[in-house]
């Protein structure tokens, strides 16, 4: 799989991850991208954090308005039976529990549900955004990257980066596997059937728990 | 009564030093007049209180590059390069704060509450030098208001007296930190007459509006 592949195969499997009637918001970069596969004939009332749910597609060319942007800053459109609301309003949706999913890029994730996706000292300090209130508060937290960077790992067993959260992370997807942050550690539940168990470990510094069923990846 | 000013009458209320909140969010809902023309006028040694810094040609975002601000509070800053290198080389105080505790800070200020608590934060560099409360085996951190000396906001249409309607995204901090400044100040696209707009339609209730700037369609 090239990079772009890799991406649309985590994005596919996020999306089988939400359900009809969910409100999910989607991070920017990758997590963006399962709003392309969203599954069929479900409702999935997409929520982006500058101010409303249903959050449509990007308008055609010619038909953009600047005062409809995403939490990216880009125009996209909102669709019928969606609303817009104050930022107040939008981080209490956030923070009370309403937002069934969100998913997110890392910088590193580890064992203990810990996330750190917001900076790295004397390097980038972009801010965090929305990205602490949401993984405070959404009832899942699901991180959807590339297994390591550029070999680099990024599930550890502690994060070494200031974090965004502790303790918030549920899952984890990325072109190697699924899997789930349990009290006990990190659990591989799906592997890609591209790689074997041991090349996924290889990639991971925290230790993994292999599923019971381990299965092929839902794809 | 009609609180319109010219645009160069309302930027004159802002002064060398002030705290000035600036709605908006990666510009969408920035007051782009307001802003060009604070950018013109070259008020300087501001504290600025927005969502974020935009993008160096677009919205506040200009205010940076053109080194008017002392001290930025805002949750992202990433769009702009120049907020990043003012930030790194010591040229000016950045303080991040997490978007939604952002605007409850500002919405604190302008409903009279002391402070509220948010989980936000908790076991991160944000807790640092914060109060933390633990409530029914859940911590939190408890965040103090912030308000200004004026508000710049946007809005879509305003009657004489400054009943406000948005478009759109716009609404995000415009809505809040039209309740928590001294001076508020709204650029609109269009100016009616009282009784035209519907009130079930208002978001922000005239009395929170100190003055208006008719900027026309942008």
């Amino acid at each position: 799989m090239d990079r772009n592949e890799m991406k649309a195969y985590i994005a596919k499997r996020v999306a089988k991850m939400l359900h009809d009637g969910d409100v999910v918001n989607l991070g920017i970069g990758l997590p963006t991208q399962v709003s392309n596969y969203l599954p069929e004939g479900a409702n999935i009332f997409l929520q982006s954090e500058n101010g409303f749910i249903g959050l449509g597609p990007v308008p055609q060319e010619g038909n953009e308005d600047w005062r409809i942007t995403n939490a990216g800053g880009q125009c996209v459109t909102i669709l019928p039976g969606g609303v817009f609301f104050d930022s107040s309003t939008s981080f209490g949706i956030i923070r009370g529990g309403h937002v069934d999913m969100t998913v997110l890029g890392a910088l590193q994730v580890d064992e203990k549900g810990n996330l750190a996706n917001w900076m790295i000292p004397g390097k980038m300090v972009p801010g965090m955004g929305g990205a602490m209130d949401l993984v405070t508060g959404a009832k899942k937290v699901t991180i959807a990257m590339e297994h390591t960077a550029k070999g680099a790992k990024k599930i550890l067993k502690e994060c070494t980066l200031p974090l965004t959260a502790a303790g918030q992370v549920d899952f984890i997807v990325t072109e190697m596997g699924l899997m789930e942050v349990t009290e006990e550690g990190i659990v591989l539940k799906e592997i890609n059937p591209e790689f074997t168990v041991e090349q996924v470990q290889e990639a991971t510094e925290a230790k993994l728990i292999i599923a019971d069923d381990l299965k092929d990846m839902q794809i | 009564m009609n609180k319109e000013l010219t645009i160069d009458e309302a930027i004159d209320k802002i002064q060398d030093g002030m705290t000035i909140m600036v709605g908006g969010f990666l510009g969408c809902g920035n007051p782009h007049r307001l802003v060009n023309k604070l950018v013109e006028k070259g008020t300087k040694d501001l504290t600025l209180i927005c969502n974020d810094s935009s993008f160096p040609e677009y919205g506040v975002g200009k205010l940076i590059v053109n080194k008017q601000i002392r001290k930025l509070i805002a949750s992202h800053v990433g769009t702009n390069p120049e907020t990043g290198r003012q930030m790194n080389e010591g040229e000016m105080e950045v303080v991040l704060v997490p978007q939604g505790t952002l605007a409850e800070q500002v919405r604190a200020a302008g409903s009279g509450l002391g402070g509220f608590l948010t989980p936000t934060g908790v076991g991160t560099v944000v807790e640092e030098g914060k109060q933390k409360i633990e409530i029914d085996g859940i911590e939190y951190l408890l965040e103090l208001p912030l308000k200004a000396d004026v508000a710049l906001i946007a809005g879509q249409t305003a009657d004489k007296f400054g009943n406000i309607e948005y478009f759109g995204a716009t609404r995000n901090f415009n809505q809040l930190m039209a309740t928590a400044a001294d001076i508020v100040i709204a650029e609109v696209e269009e100016i009616v007459e009282v009784g035209e707009l519907d009130a079930n339609h208002v978001v922000t209730p005239g009395i929170f509006v100190t003055h208006l700037v008719n900027g026309g369609a942008i």
